[in-house]
């Protein structure tokens, strides 16, 4: 029994270890093709541009939100900025109503529906070659728009673009830990551009060609995760969606464990049942790396969470159990023992260097990840912050996730 | 569309920090084996020279003789034992390692048992037999008794045996003390065998007893005067 656990256990090191590596491989093949463009540039044409932001209740974030889409570097008689309030029941009404003298916004008001029926709303309205959204507590970089049309400029197949996501203004260590998570993110996002390989437009400023929902059909509420599920579609119609990393969005981040706890449910969730949605899209040849790779990656990482935290919850409780064996056998016993470390008793077992391995990719993407956005190399203390918050709670989150797959219950959206 | 070659690559290349992670692991691991062997072979010394030097002066050489061999080492040894067995696994070599450590304390305990009767050291001595071979809890809780019982009193010594150890030393000490292996854990205190478990307070009134003994026997016992 214990030798087919070690078999799993170094299985799943063995393939957390792969994924890891082929990141690595990825970025060495193409460093020299990652370009960050400092200061301004002009296209040879500028298509129009639809950008919809679906609202509801972000009385908080939604003027600073428009008014970086009002300062973006572009044309404004080529941008079109749809404001659409999803039922909202606090002040967003009011505050967008000061934007309705702009030629450039359009104000629309529906019953609350979620933010795939908003989207599909501003769908039905465009008129535009190229369209986007972006979510009502995200800021533009305003050169970000311009940079990602320069991507379509140069590549006439590309379907979709998506931009680097950054944390906005953290306050806390929630918010430092997530920042951290975010400069990994888009090292990944960006190798898995040059794969052909991503599975999700984010929300804040992904921008499509109109034709991609022309051609698929509007988006769908795609278990509260509608920007992963239209890259879903459009990797199994084999859409290509480029990554451009020097486009930069802004968006506030969950300030407590509880909210991080709720967002990450509902992004696991989503990627758990979109790839059952999608599940013939697996080992398939002719849908590239996002089949065997991509989405691979993504169950191997929540087996390996899984597992790695069965094996926890296993040796602590061995470990209680231990402790209650000597309470009950020898009774309580204070004695004020000296440390005294011995590198005998330290764990020198294989996966323990595999463990080292692993997190020398991870901070090299870390690294890497906050050199493409803030153009510096280094690792900052705040860093640290990302490693016990996401070991800790990450598991619970994904087990929740497993569990809600399982029995079909779907998490809310905030 | 897809680049097996590179899927490859990532394959040998992920093999290879495998390979290197258990080459890593099995330096080590023998670096900890050879620390053991150091140990062992220390503490073989320091059992031999007590010996010949026990044999050479008899009595007289009391004060050097108990200096020299009661150190902590042989208990660290079996700590550090246990927890390679445990975490390197049970190797031929951990297993080698085990039979020397077994023999080394049958040596301590002759040893010590000469010392304290000629010396009037207050000793107690108690041979504790468990087993690994199955899932022995009451062995478990024994050992735990063991542990904190010498803490308690530094006179007390404890030489802990695997039943199912392959050594005829061993094998000698079962036969003699007629210990089964359906009755362990075993305890042999005075002479006396304590068969299934036995709680802090019981064996805490037989340790006393014990000593009560050996200080009777020390008083009634005349001086032995060093050979001229």
């Amino acid at each position: 029994m214990i030798s087919i656990l070690n078999i799993i256990f170094y299985l799943l090191v063995f393939l957390s270890v792969y994924v890891q590596v082929f990141f690595f491989v990825t970025f060495l093949e193409n460093r020299k093709k990652i370009i960050i463009r400092n200061g301004k540039f002009e296209l040879d044409h500028y298509p129009t541009v639809t950008i919809a932001v679906p609202i509801f209740n972000e009385e908080k974030t939604i003027y600073q939100t428009i008014c970086s889409l009002l300062n973006l570097n572009y044309p404004k008689d080529r941008i079109k900025i749809f404001l659409i309030d999803d039922g909202s029941t606090d002040e967003t009404r009011n505050i967008i109503s000061k934007f309705a003298q702009y030629p450039n916004i359009k104000i629309f008001h529906k019953a609350n529906g979620g933010k795939y029926t908003a989207l599909n709303l501003a769908l039905e309205h465009t008129e535009a070659d190229f369209f986007g959204g972006l979510d009502a507590d995200s800021f533009v970089d305003s050169e970000s728009l311009i940079r990602i049309m320069s991507c379509f400029e140069k590549d006439k197949s590309i379907m979709a673009v998506a931009p680097s996501v950054a944390v906005y203004n953290p306050r806390n260590f929630v918010q430092n830990a997530q920042k951290t998570e975010y400069y990994m993110g888009i090292y990944f996002k960006k190798m898995l551009g040059f794969l052909g390989a991503i599975n999700v437009t984010p929300g804040p400023l992904t921008i499509f060609r109109k034709k991609v929902f022309d051609d698929l059909g509007f988006y769908r509420r795609g278990h509260n995760t509608e920007d992963m599920e239209i890259a879903f579609r459009m990797q199994k119609n084999r859409y290509k969606i480029e990554h451009c990393n020097d486009a930069y969005v802004y968006t506030n981040t969950p300030t407590t464990l509880r909210k991080l706890y709720r967002q990450r449910l509902r992004w696991i969730f989503g990627f758990m049942n979109n790839t059952l949605d999608y599940k013939n899209v697996l080992f398939r040849k002719k849908y590239g790396d996002f089949s065997f790779f991509t989405l691979p990656m993504g169950i191997i990482s929540i087996a390996s969470v899984c597992y790695l935290f069965g094996r926890i919850v296993y040796s602590l409780g061995y470990f209680l159990y231990l402790k209650i064996l000597q309470l009950q056998t020898v009774g309580w016993h204070f004695t004020a023992q000296t440390y005294n470390f011995d590198f005998f008793f330290s764990n020198t077992q294989p996966f323990m260097f595999l463990v080292i391995f692993i997190y020398f990719f991870v901070i090299f993407s870390i690294i890497f990840g906050r050199r493409m956005i803030e153009g510096k190399w280094g690792f900052s203390l705040n860093m640290l912050y990302f490693f016990p918050i996401f070991s800790i709670v990450a598991p619970f989150w994904l087990l929740k996730s497993v569990y809600n797959t399982i029995f079909n219950r779907r998490p809310d959206w905030r | 569309m897809i680049d097996w070659k590179k899927y490859l690559i990532v394959f040998l290349i992920t093999v290879g920090l495998f390979l290197t992670a258990s080459y890593l692991s099995n330096y080590f691991g023998n670096k900890k084996i050879n620390q053991l062997k150091l140990i062992q072979d220390k503490i073989a010394i320091d059992i031999l020279s007590s010996e010949t030097q026990f044999s050479l002066l008899s009595e007289l050489s009391c004060k050097n003789v108990s200096g020299s061999v009661l150190s902590g080492e042989l208990d660290e040894l079996g700590r550090k034992l246990d927890w390679s067995q445990n975490n390197l696994g049970a190797t031929d070599e951990v297993s080698y390692l085990k039979k020397y450590y077994s023999l080394l304390q049958i040596k301590d305990y002759l040893l010590m048992k000469k010392v304290s009767a000629s010396c009037g050291e207050k000793f107690a001595f108690i041979l504790y037999f468990y087993t690994t071979k199955e899932n022995c809890s009451l062995c478990e809780k024994e050992g735990l008794v063991l542990t904190n019982l010498r803490n308690k009193y530094p006179e007390l010594r404890v030489y802990s045996f695997d039943y199912s150890i392959d050594l005829s030393a061993v094998k000698a000490m079962l036969a003699i003390y007629k210990i089964k292996d359906t009755e362990l854990p075993a305890l042999v205190l005075d002479d006396k065998l304590l068969t299934g478990f036995y709680s802090l307070e019981d064996l805490e009134l037989y340790i006393k007893e014990s000593f009560k003994l050996q200080e009777k026997k020390l008083e009634t016992r005349p001086l032995v005067k060093p050979a001229q």
